[in-house]
């Protein structure tokens, strides 16, 4: 289970570091046909550690975030799988991307 | 010598660019979004500014991860359009004002802001999505120049809301002592609430949000007291952009009057809210 909510501080910078910058890599298009062409070859020149590169691999996005993984960087990594952020949101609270868009339709999630 | 003519407060989230970019404003989803930001779009077209200032956060696509500036200014004569991972947005090329930037950056060191010069950058949804909204059919060139002033909301620890509006009365200032006769708006960009990722993804605060909209105007002091945690915990981890419409309120200045205002949830994953201001 994700945390509730991820603190991107200077820790998590430092610790996602390699995985955010695999993702910000993909804003080039050679980038995201080199990735896509053998994944784990790219994500192997970026100095990941081995769980960071099985998350990136399994596309296990909560590990991805407790790895140090920015949203806005591994959300570049769903937008190429055709992801969207409403399935993102679905993973990280447990529903479908189908329940998590109607419960934002709804007026979204209120907490406290 | 230059004016702050208007200020507007508006989300940036990419899918309401996305939606304007795929012509499905028209959807049901999207219509109450769009249709409350006509009267908006309608009087901004009859106050066009010669320059639009705007406050936004890149979201790592103009700014290498190496580097995090708190508060950074656009100097350069063009800023090409980011390719986020998708491919850049088509919307036309964004023109600067490499004159108007060089004298707020001075101003604004002079002012004890010592902020961080860009003098490359590629800009992305945080900087269009605003310019669309404003002025959602373009043609081949936007209607303004701009300057783009970065805010980092993104890498904890960001700048205090108190010195996000100190910064922004700041920037009002750079502005008006600028000796050309330039009519100036203001944007400030983000929010309302929302959080992306974790086991709150989806939260929505709507009676924060509510209270944001109505003090941004009558009360600007009081949201500029409220610690980032609490903006995080209230509005979410990334709600917390809405700091940045405290930088446009503070160039505003308290002679100002509300001209319209429109708040709808949800657009993607976020409370997506509108507030234009007058200056006077």
């Amino acid at each position: 289970m994700p945390r509730d909510t991820y603190v991107f501080d200077i820790a998590h910078a430092q610790k996602g570091m390699a995985i955010n910058r695999l993702c910000a890599s993909l804003r080039s298009p050679a980038n995201r046909s080199a990735f896509q062409a053998d994944e784990s070859a790219y994500a192997d020149k970026f100095g990941l550690t081995a769980a960071q590169k099985t998350a990136i691999l399994d596309r296990d996005w909560t590990a991805m975030l407790e790895l140090g993984g920015s949203i806005f960087y591994i959300f570049k990594l769903a937008q190429l799988d055709q992801r969207s952020m409403q399935y993102l949101g679905g993973v990280f609270s447990g529903m479908t991307e189908q329940e998590f868009t109607l419960l934002m339709r709804s007026g979204g999630r209120s907490f406290g | 010598m230059a004016e702050v003519i208007w200020g507007l407060a508006t989300s940036h989230v990419p899918s309401i660019g996305a939606a304007m970019d795929l012509k499905r404003t028209g959807d049901d989803s999207w219509r109450p979004l769009f249709d409350g930001y006509e009267p908006a779009r309608t009087w901004m077209a009859e106050h066009r500014p010669d320059v639009a200032v705007v406050i936004y956060n890149d979201h790592g696509n103009g700014i290498d991860l190496d580097v995090s500036p708190t508060f950074a200014v656009g100097t350069a004569a063009d800023y090409p359009v980011a390719d986020e991972g998708w491919g850049p947005r088509n919307v036309p090329p964004i023109v600067g004002d490499p004159a108007l930037s060089a004298h707020l950056v001075r101003s604004l060191v002079d002012d004890e802001f010592d902020i961080t010069m860009l003098h490359r950058l590629e800009v992305d949804h945080g900087l269009t999505v605003p310019l669309s909204v404003y002025c959602p059919e373009p043609g081949p060139q936007w209607p303004c120049r701009v300057v783009p002033v970065l805010v980092n909301v993104i890498q904890h620890p960001q700048p205090t809301a108190a010195r996000c509006l100190a910064f922004g009365a700041a920037l009002g200032r750079a502005i008006r002592t600028y000796p050309e006769d330039l009519a100036v708006a203001v944007f400030g960009t983000g929010g309302m609430s929302h959080q992306l990722a974790g086991a709150r993804a989806g939260l929505i605060n709507q009676p924060f949000d509510r209270m944001f909209l109505e003090k941004v105007e009558t009360d600007p002091h009081a949201l500029a007291a409220i610690s980032r945690e609490e903006y995080v915990e209230q509005a979410g981890s990334e709600g917390i952009e809405m700091i940045m419409w405290l930088v446009m309120r503070g160039a505003l200045g308290d002679n100002l009057t509300r001209v319209h205002e429109t708040y709808h949830v949800p657009a993607s994953n976020t409370a997506a809210a509108l507030a234009l201001f007058e200056a006077s």
